[in-house]
């Protein structure tokens, strides 16, 4: 027995290496998923104070950057005000609430983002106390940016489209011909769509917008635009890249969207056994 | 070890981690070459430091660094298997005079051609580590080995700046 102890005593060094990787490698298999908690990533609030003190002081460097945008953002909505202002002699008819808007929008700033691993993650300076639910759909002005993974009361992370692991449902805005947009993990500025079959016809130039079908995003938020459409090894599905819209190395403020029925939605789907990519 | 040496060092562990979660997280060369300088603390810690504290060391700092990385347990993982691996790999390089007492391995102490024996394999067997973990489940060969070499040749060059600049012979930083 004391041989034994003895034993196990000369390799304490080595037992505990094993017991700490054992450690780590279960907080990597339970705390990487798409929906994690938020005790063990950056929207805690002790990393959150931090990186809130950072972004306080290196955003004054975008501020004209930011502005630009602001001004372009703000001269688009005005062109839409123009479009939906009723002329002099019109009548408003009240339409039913079933057609109302399912979604609300929020919006944030983002004071941490990786765009150079296989997947990474944005943190935002809104959490729990500010409405904020893990699942929510990111996007800023130029396009859809994630999707939120964990919360926690002032803080939340997002999963950023440049993970390896995040699909969005998309579709090709003139043929309605939908797919799953994906990152292959290597360039910023390009994601894959998945799922388009041989026979559909798409075109380089095409825009990608969100399809609306997995009740994350609403339909129409521009994702990209498609840059190049191979035949690809796949025997079913064409191999097409998306030029990304969202510029993910200048994202400074984003807007969540939350959709109000989308409990609804998927009770609806379990209980008829659709699962939805 | 006194109790200013104490001092020293957990003083370098404050600024080591602050100064990667701050400043040197936003910086990543070409697109590949990351840096990961905070592995530079576990491997100048004095030479006699045995395996168990290392291990803890690297532990608290790995996790501490995840944090802000968004990647869970992966620089923990990593830190381990360097922090398991330091004690041994000094062992084998000792020279033929034997180490003095309460050396921290510095290029300044050592020399620069001892230094990089030891510290070079380490760092890419860091960032092996890191890189493979990471990519995991993605079918990303090419882009993997050049992230690996580009990191391990940039931190590699950054931590000879760094202990020139800022640590004097002998006695810490």
């Amino acid at each position: 027995m004391q041989r034994i102890l003895l034993f196990l005593y000369s390799l304490r060094a080595f037992l505990l290496f094993v017991l700490l990787e054992a450690v780590a490698i279960w907080l990597i298999v339970s705390f990487n998923s798409q929906q994690g908690s938020a005790f063990f990533n950056s929207s805690n609030k002790f990393s959150g104070k931090v990186l809130t003190a950072q972004k306080n002081v290196s955003e004054y460097f975008s501020l004209a950057d930011v502005n630009a945008r602001l001004l372009d953002t703000n001269a688009e909505l005005l062109t839409e005000l123009e479009i939906l202002r009723k002329p002099a002699d019109s009548a408003y008819v009240f339409v039913d609430s079933v057609l109302a808007a399912n979604f609300e929008f929020k919006g944030a700033k983002v004071i941490n983002n990786s765009i150079r691993l296989s997947q990474n993650h944005l943190t935002i300076n809104k959490g729990s106390k500010h409405g904020i639910k893990p699942g929510m759909g990111v996007f800023n002005g130029e396009g859809v940016v994630g999707r939120v993974k964990g919360v926690s009361t002032n803080f939340a992370t997002v999963i950023s489209l440049l993970h390896t692991e995040l699909l969005i449902s998309s579709k090709v805005d003139s043929s309605e011909v939908f797919g799953s947009i994906k990152w292959d993990g290597v360039s910023p500025r390009y994601a894959k769509m998945l799922y388009v079959p041989r026979h559909v016809k798409v075109a380089e130039g095409d825009n990608i917008v969100t399809s609306g079908y997995n009740a994350i995003f609403p339909e129409g938020i521009k994702v990209g635009v498609i840059s190049e459409v191979k035949q690809g090894s796949d025997t079913n599905y064409l191999d097409i890249i998306v030029e990304l819209a969202t510029d993910f190395t200048k994202i400074s403020y984003v807007y969540l969207v939350e959709n109000t029925v989308e409990a609804e939605l998927d009770s609806l789907y379990k209980s008829s056994g659709i699962s939805n990519e | 070890m006194n109790s200013s040496r104490v001092l020293v060092l957990t003083i370098s562990f404050i600024l080591f981690s602050l100064v990667q979660i701050i400043v040197l997280k936003n910086l990543v060369l070409f697109g590949m070459a990351f840096c990961f300088l905070h592995v530079l603390f576990l491997l100048l810690l004095p030479i006699e430091t045995k395996t168990i504290p290392s291990l803890f060391i690297g532990f608290v700092l790995g996790l501490f660094v995840d944090l802000f990385y968004d990647t869970v347990g992966i620089h923990t993982a990593s830190m381990l298997v360097i922090a398991y691996l330091r004690s041994p790999w000094i062992k084998v390089l000792t020279p033929t005079g034997g180490y003095d007492d309460n050396m921290r391995p510095t290029i300044l102490n050592v020399g620069i051609g001892w230094f990089s024996t030891y510290s070079l394999p380490l760092f890419l067997i860091y960032n092996l580590v890191f890189f493979f973990i990471e990519n995991l489940g993605t079918e990303l060969f090419l882009p993997v080995v050049q992230k690996i070499i580009a990191s391990t040749i940039f931190v590699f060059v950054l931590s000879i700046i760094v202990q020139l600049l800022f640590y004097r012979r002998r006695r810490g930083i």
